[in-house]
């Protein structure tokens, strides 16, 4: 594969890298969150401090983490503590962004990782929450990074795990979940989306290279809310490439 | 206090904090005892058909797994399991041995859903998977070690995770504002991996130490597994790094390599071809029966097991340590 050909995870891990803010906090849960976090690290945020929920903060992350608690998590790192420590920090808002997967979303940004199917029948048993839940309750903006089809991006998800807006505007804040928090956006492997603020149902934003509007909607089981303006989002360039590829994944775990 | 909800969930482990403040005043004993015994020891006499029983941390990283093998090897049932697993609760779940979880998450991490979870529940071998986020199972653990009967927490609120848990939801009586009361969780028995601990079961942890303050805290039965002995006056020169004190712990099993193929902090890395062969051989129930047998069943103890794996997979791993340089 040269420069110029990319896989759709390729970019998907692109244009998540580049929504780190530098100098923010932000919790980093297992697998694609981590390499984006690495690209931004060495890309476009340098002074990113990565959290990962069994107590690693600040890690310099050097080798892709494989397990949220290996020592890879804690590297060079401010501080190797334990999961409650982290999980509070959360709870009293120091944690800025939190970034996430799901085996499903609805148009709420609400996502699913415990079972596909009735709970206590399931047709599909899924791992579980794990931290998901506590970072989409605690963290001040949550980013997800899905696969884009149509059996993923659905109305309604089998079981809610992570809350997004849950049923839109107010509906956090009713529940008791600290308000100003929620979904920010959600990169997936067609485009990157954000949510309306008046509906707070998800919005396209910016479609990939190559990737079509009607691509999108057929691939999408709800209805998103069409922007005035639609963004394009870049190729990835051959640095982005480059680090990807050699130095961020060069075993091929995920890329 | 009015419940606004409660989750439908069944509360696995109830708990009674008077009891349990009785139990810590006559069961455990303050005395330095030696606590040193096998692996075999510590199983047979602590860990029982039915008990409600936790690990730490978890699968790949400082996790007591030449104990979670023992505990197979001796058959113990009808388990009642909290976690966050990843090889240990994967492979009791592969032999049968769990009946109901108190779930987090079990999965594979980077290698995805394990197998031998789908199968396990949704066959209905594991018969009730009450759901928690990490972080309220841990502070569901730290409500028992502060030894008050729960704690609030603003997790799980507006989800079918709290639906499917046991936590109740309140407003507080201070503010007003709606917190999601978390049960205090007492386990039976905890078994919990760490660097060093002395004799008497002082433990001393590197690197992060996940949820071990809170699970030692917040169970009966402890069960130690050290990768060394050290003397007492080791433990006394630093005692800011003692995490785990004695008198909470009932049985200290020397298990060098006790987190292999898992890491060890500073020690040893993870062995990733020892891992996959897991993640591979689970993919059907007869490949993880398979590998049962050939890691577990037909060994005798952990010592045949780190005699299987080689000096040179060892070595390995302890050449790809975290190292503090």
């Amino acid at each position: 594969m040269n420069a110029t050909t990319y896989t759709k995870t390729e970019l998907m891990i692109c244009v998540a890298s580049r929504l780190f803010e530098d100098g923010t906090t932000c919790f980093i849960g297992t697998g694609i969150p981590m390499l984006a976090a690495m690209l931004a690290v060495k890309t476009t945020a340098p002074n990113l401090v990565p959290v990962f929920e069994f107590g690693g903060t600040g890690a310099i992350l050097e080798e892709l983490p494989r397990a949220v608690g290996e020592a890879r998590t804690f590297h060079k790192g401010i501080s190797a503590a334990g999961i409650c420590d982290t999980m509070e920090t959360a709870q009293r808002g120091f944690i800025d962004y939190g970034f996430l997967g799901g085996a499903q979303i609805d148009p709420f940004g609400n996502l699913n990782s415990v079972v596909i199917g009735n709970h206590d029948h399931p047709k599909v048993r899924l791992p579980g929450s794990g931290g998901g839940n506590d970072v989409g309750s605690f963290c001040w903006k949550t980013i997800a990074i899905m696969q884009h089809d149509s059996r993923r991006f659905i109305d309604k998800v089998d079981f809610l795990t992570t809350p997004g807006y849950l049923t839109g505007p107010g509906a956090r804040e009713v529940a008791g979940l600290p308000p100003g928090t929620g979904p920010a956006y959600v990169v997936s492997t067609m485009a990157l989306m954000d949510f309306d603020p008046d509906s707070y149902r998800m919005r396209l934003k910016a479609l990939y290279p190559d990737v079509t509007v009607e691509d999108v909607i057929a691939n999408t089981s709800f209805e998103l809310v069409m922007p005035t303006n639609l963004d394009a989002i870049q190729a990835p360039s051959t640095d982005e490439l480059r680090l990807l590829r050699e130095e961020i994944d060069p075993l091929k775990f995920y890329i | 206090m009015e419940i606004l909800e409660s989750g439908i969930g069944e509360l696995i482990q109830p708990y009674d904090m008077d009891e349990f403040r009785e139990w810590n005043r006559t069961q455990k004993s303050r005395k330095l005892i030696d606590k040193r015994m096998s692996e075999q020891e510590a199983i047979s006499k602590f860990v029982f058909d039915g008990c409600y029983i936790g690990t730490e941390l978890y699968g790949t990283v400082r996790a007591p797994m030449s104990l979670a093998r023992e505990v197979i090897r001796q058959n113990k049932k009808d388990l009642r399991v909290c976690g966050q697993g990843v090889l240990e609760l994967d492979l009791w779940l592969a032999a049968g041995l769990i009946k109901k979880l108190d779930i987090t998450y079990i999965g594979l991490e980077v290698y995805g859903i394990p197998p031998s979870l789908r199968r396990a529940v949704e066959s209905g071998q594991v018969e009730t998977c009450v759901e928690w986020s990490n972080a309220s199972i841990t502070w569901r653990m730290k409500a028992a070690a502060m030894g008050v009967p729960f704690l609030p927490a603003r997790s799980m609120l507006g989800t079918d995770m709290l639906k499917y848990s046991a936590a109740k939801v309140v407003e507080d009586p201070f503010t007003g504002i709606k917190v999601a009361l978390l049960p205090a969780l007492i386990l039976d028995v905890a078994i919990i991996h760490v660097q060093r601990a002395d004799k008497y079961g002082n433990c001393q942890i590197e690197g992060i130490t996940g949820f071990a303050l809170e699970m030692s805290r917040a169970c009966k039965r402890l069960i130690i597994s050290a990768e060394k002995i050290v003397p007492n006056e080791e433990i006394r020169k630093y005692p800011d790094r003692t995490v785990i004190p004695y008198f909470l712990v009932d049985a200290v099993v020397h298990a060098p390599f006790g987190s292999y193929p898992g890491e060890m902090a500073y020690m040893y890395g993870r062995d990733e071809a020892g891992i996959k062969e897991w993640v591979d051989m689970s993919a059907t129930a007869e490949g993880a029966k398979e590998y049962l047998n050939k890691y577990v069943h037909s060994l005798k103890d952990h010592a045949a097991f780190l005699d299987l794996i080689g000096t040179k997979r060892l070595e390995q791993s302890v050449e790809n340590r975290e190292r503090r340089e």
